[in-house]
């Protein structure tokens, strides 16, 4: 007889992410069959009813926690160890400054980097002046002009985002939305805002950025240089600057503009900024201009501005007939007067050559995090199965691939011997901390199945995981790795018995 | 076009996911940390719709600015029939329109003690008799300019504090103050209460009339700045503001009125509450600066009745959004408890409105032994309220907290967002009518006064 225990703690707020890993660690103990620790949102109460519990009134303010036990001691002992693991949340905080009061709103926060005395009760002389925002001409000024440049970054729910976001742009400073699910009329209204002010708005639904060094949202540990990227995809722009930094070649800044920013609707608003902005830059010698297919009368207008800049533009529009990213990479290479290098690959384990193109019999299914390389796989390798598990679809309620590998495993653990299994593993900050650690043992299960398994692995030996230290992990688990998402696809049509098309990325 | 976020040291707020958070910490990547939570349940369409509106910006630049620049004076003390249009018969009140089957104890109190005061009924009974069959009107304080603590009762016959705006030009009224304990503003109406409403009347508004006709108009703003310096927040501890108006009026009252100085004297120095009454004033007339300015977002009076608490915003106009008036949680006199205790009552939320009072907090630490809670209570809801406030006052200032300047100027989506009220001191009035004073304490405003508000500013956002 299990033992069900439901709680509705009102007042109590974590963002999803650190709720699922909560939810996890508690799913883990000893007796506990299922927990769900989230906060109270029409979806994940749906969650909680579909797996039978019974449930109180409760709204998306107040947290939800639903745990079924073997029995009600192990039930006491999840409570108690999910009041821990709640009290950790409680207990972060970001500035030493803010820590006793926390500022709630971006605005807030704005107004406590404009004015550090503003956080502590002994802090400097008022000016008498109001917040930023509220100079007497009412005016923005740029908040932190005095001690370096400072940006948001939202991650909040998509339907609050757009507040967050305004307060910064109120306040004179740029913001990066890494929250999806934000209407595209608010989108459109935040960046003709931002033009209005000269300030830029990177996303929503903008995993990746790097600004001034320091990495946003999912982002690679990338050497500094000559290199500006304005990218409409995320992945798109990771793989192509971690293989300009495996070839020698830095970056001085990511941004990240959307994946709506060159559809008609958006115009390309952010992607016209961030070139001018770029251009703008002394220490941008090359700018390179990463989407998706765009919006035709978008990209014409966009193509048409990259043309007028002193700064040289490379394009990487993916789509079919056109470059892949690898090839991509290698044209900035050679825009630098750089010779693209063979780019690195590793031997499955075991691998002696008779595993060579045909091997397999089967399809190919292409199980991926990243949406950019997903789509480049699938164009690359011309037939197969390919999803991507970090599209809405599947991370509603739950988190993004390249922090939860659990619904890939599941996919890995599904395809039928003589298939070929292509996956991409993406590094960096923000990403699983050491995915080969629970991929290996699935990668050795599949291929010692007969699932030959060849992995994309979009890295740099500057990120926390370390591009080469996965890599050996993969390979010896049994995976073929690459570090050109190209390569790889080409390498599993070929091991699917597919015609591949030869086309050179040297 | 330069980006400067694109040159220096990158610094990052955050507002999400931990996670992203983390990773910068992780690069060592200075960052502010936004504690963000989900906004008041169902807000989410109208603060989107608000908050993309072109003209609110600008428009609450220009209405804070209006709020903390008004230079209010005290320039006379007159009769209110002289200074409003108060025929026979009428009284204002405090709060939100209301009528006499709405008003509560104390509100009815006050009012019965108003009609005897004019001599419209010959005791309670006729009096109460005549106000239910609608014999009187009743109208709000702040549709004729005007504040009143408590019941804010005003009738023909009582003396007013006239301020006026030397920036913006603005006036308001505000009736004199009787003092604590049984008084008309807490809804007692004895013999004693009316005997010292006649004796302001003909000796007390005329002295102080007298008064400011020599020393000429007061500024209030620098004696507002001064009295917070001193430990006053302006609501609940007057003591301060009280002594500095005795210390500027005292030699021209002996002067105007020799035979009444003692007496005038030692009644405005035996309460403490004395400049309550004019500070409302001051603060009315800040407010009013600040009204009718489209777009706005900015609450411009934030007034109870002891039935509903009202709020009217800058970009709305005149229009009331009510909700219930809560009880406040406080301290009690004598035997009373909060069994005794009337729901919320008066205009003197004009002081938090215009950045005093419970959002003063902090400048007053002695108050936490008048309304309860602990020194550190009081510094943290000043520091809230900065959460949904759209300046500092750059004349009102904390010293305590740095000299910063109060928060004021609350704004309505921000309230919306945060899901922090108002923090509002206030007295406590007796629920029964005629009890007078029962505590003193802290109360929350409703949120649907304000949900209600966020919704009417969504609909009036021009389409396009």
């Amino acid at each position: 007889m299990s033992s069900d225990l439901v709680q509705v703690r009102t007042g109590v707020y974590h963002d999803s992410v650190s709720l699922m890993r909560v939810s996890q660690a508690v799913t883990g103990l000893p007796g506990v069959e299922v927990a769900v620790v989230a906060m109270a949102t029409e979806l994940n109460l749906g969650i909680a009813a579909e797996l039978g519990f019974e449930l109180p009134p409760a709204g998306p303010a107040d947290l939800l926690v639903a745990v079924r036990a073997a029995d009600p001691g192990a039930a006491d002992l999840a409570a108690a160890e999910l009041d821990r693991l709640l009290s950790g949340l409680a207990a972060r905080t970001g500035s030493p400054a803010a820590a006793e009061h926390p500022p709630r709103t971006v605005r807030a926060a704005a107004r406590l980097v404009a004015d550090p005395g503003a956080a502590g009760a002994g802090g400097g002389p008022s000016t008498g002046a109001a917040g930023p925002g509220e100079g007497p001409q009412g005016t923005p000024s740029p908040a932190g002009a005095s001690g370096g440049a400072a940006l948001v970054l939202v991650s909040v729910p998509g339907p609050y985002a757009f507040a967050e976001a305004m307060d910064a742009l109120d306040a004179g400073l740029s913001v990066m939305i890494f929250s999806d699910n934000v209407p595209v009329e608010q989108e459109v209204l935040l960046k003709r805002r931002a033009s209005e002010l000269g300030l830029l708005v990177m996303g929503p639904d903008c995993g990746t950025a790097v600004v001034g060094g320091a990495g946003l949202g999912f982002a690679n540990v990338l050497r500094p240089g000559p290199v500006g990227v304005v990218a409409a995809s995320g992945t798109g722009a990771q793989q192509v600057t971690c293989l300009l930094d495996l070839a020698g070649v830095g970056v001085g800044h990511v941004l990240g503009v959307g994946g709506r920013d060159l559809s008609a609707e958006v115009g390309g608003l952010s992607t016209l900024r961030a070139l001018d902005a770029l251009d703008a830059d002394p220490a941008t010698e090359l700018i390179v201009l990463i989407s998706k297919p765009p919006a035709p009368e978008v990209a014409d207008a966009v193509l048409q501005a990259a043309g007028k800049l002193s700064t040289p533009v490379v394009t990487a529009f993916l789509g079919p007939g056109r470059d892949d990213l690898t090839a991509a990479a290698e044209s900035v290479l050679r825009a630098l007067k750089t010779e693209p290098p063979a780019w690195p690959s590793w031997p499955a384990a075991g691998e002696d050559g008779r595993t060579a193109a045909g091997a397999a019999t089967g399809r190919l299914r292409g199980i991926y995090s990243g949406g950019t390389l997903c789509t480049e796989a699938r164009l690359v390798a011309g037939t197969g199965e390919f999803t991507d598990y970090g599209d809405d679809e599947y991370t509603r309620g739950r988190a993004h691939p390249m922090i939860d590998p659990a619904l890939r495993l599941e996919a890995l653990a599904a395809v039928p011997p003589g298939d070929v299994a292509l996956l991409d593993v993406v590094l960096g900050h923000g990403a699983d901390p050491d995915p080969s650690a629970r991929l290996a043992p699935a990668i050795t299960a599949a291929v010692s199945r007969g699932v030959p398994v060849v992995v994309a692995l979009v890295g740099t030996e500057g990120d926390p995981q370390g591009l080469a230290a996965q890599a050996r992990a993969l390979s010896a688990a049994g995976a073929r790795v690459f570090a050109s998402n190209a390569q790889a696809a080409r390498h599993a049509a070929r091991l699917a018995g597919a015609p591949v098309p030869v086309r050179s990325t040297r | 076009m330069t980006l400067p976020m694109l040159s220096g040291e990158p610094h990052v707020i955050t507002a999400g996911a931990d996670l992203l958070g983390e990773a910068l910490d992780a690069q060592a990547v200075p960052r502010v940390r936004v504690d963000w939570r989900p906004p008041m349940p169902g807000t989410e369409d109208h603060l989107a719709r608000v908050l993309a509106d072109p003209r609110r910006a600008a428009a609450n630049v220009r209405a804070a600015g209006r709020l903390t620049s008004a230079r209010p004076q005290l320039v006379a003390v007159r009769p209110a029939h002289e200074v409003l249009e108060l025929p026979p018969g009428t009284f204002l009140h405090a709060g939100p329109p209301i009528d006499w089957e709405r008003a509560s104890g104390p509100m009815r109190g006050a009012l019965i003690g108003a009609m005897l005061l004019e001599g419209l009924a010959a005791d309670a009974q006729e009096a109460g008799k005549l106000l239910a069959a609608g014999r009187a009107r009743l109208d709000s304080c702040h549709h004729h300019r005007t504040v009143g603590p408590m019941a804010g009762v005003v009738s023909p016959s009582m003396w007013m504090f006239e301020v006026h705006d030397a920036e913006h030009g603005g006036t308001a009224y505000c009736s004199l103050n009787e003092g604590l304990g049984k008084v008309l503003r807490y809804g007692a109406y004895g013999p004693e209460v009316i005997e010292r409403l006649r004796w302001m009347g003909e000796v007390l508004g005329p002295a102080l009339r007298a008064t400011l006709e020599l020393t000429g108009p007061l500024d209030l703003r620098s004696l507002i700045a001064q009295a917070l310096q001193m430990g006053d927040e302006l609501h609940n501890r007057n003591r301060a503001a009280t002594s500095l108006l005795v210390r500027e009026l005292a030699p021209a009252v002996v002067e105007a009125a020799p035979g009444h100085a003692a007496e005038v004297l030692r009644f405005v120095n035996g309460n403490d509450h004395f400049f309550l009454n004019p500070g409302m004033a001051a603060c009315k007339v800040s407010a009013d600066a600040a009204r009718d300015i489209p777009g706005s977002t900015m609450v411009v009076a934030m007034a109870r009745n002891g039935t509903d608490f009202g709020v009217q915003v800058s970009g709305l106009g005149d229009r009331w959004f009510t909700g219930p008036a809560g009880v406040p949680d406080g301290l009690y006199l004598g035997a009373y408890g909060p069994a005794d205790a009337n729901p919320d009552i008066g205009d003197s939320t004009i002081t938090e409105t215009a950045g005093l009072g419970g959002f003063a907090m902090a400048a007053a630490p002695a108050i936490v032994r008048f309304v309860g809670g602990d020194v550190s209570d009081a510094v943290a809801a000043t520091r809230s309220m900065y959460e949904i406030t759209l300046a500092e006052h750059p004349a009102y200032q904390i010293p305590g907290l740095g000299f910063r300047g109060t928060p004021v100027g609350v704004d309505v989506t921000l309230v919306a967002r945060t899901g922090l009220l108002p923090t509002v001191n206030t007295g406590i009035a007796g629920r029964v009518a005629g009890t007078g004073q029962v505590g003193a304490g802290l109360v929350s405003p409703p949120a649907s006064a304000f949900t209600a508000a966020l919704a009417a500013l969504a609909d009036a956002v021009p389409i396009g």
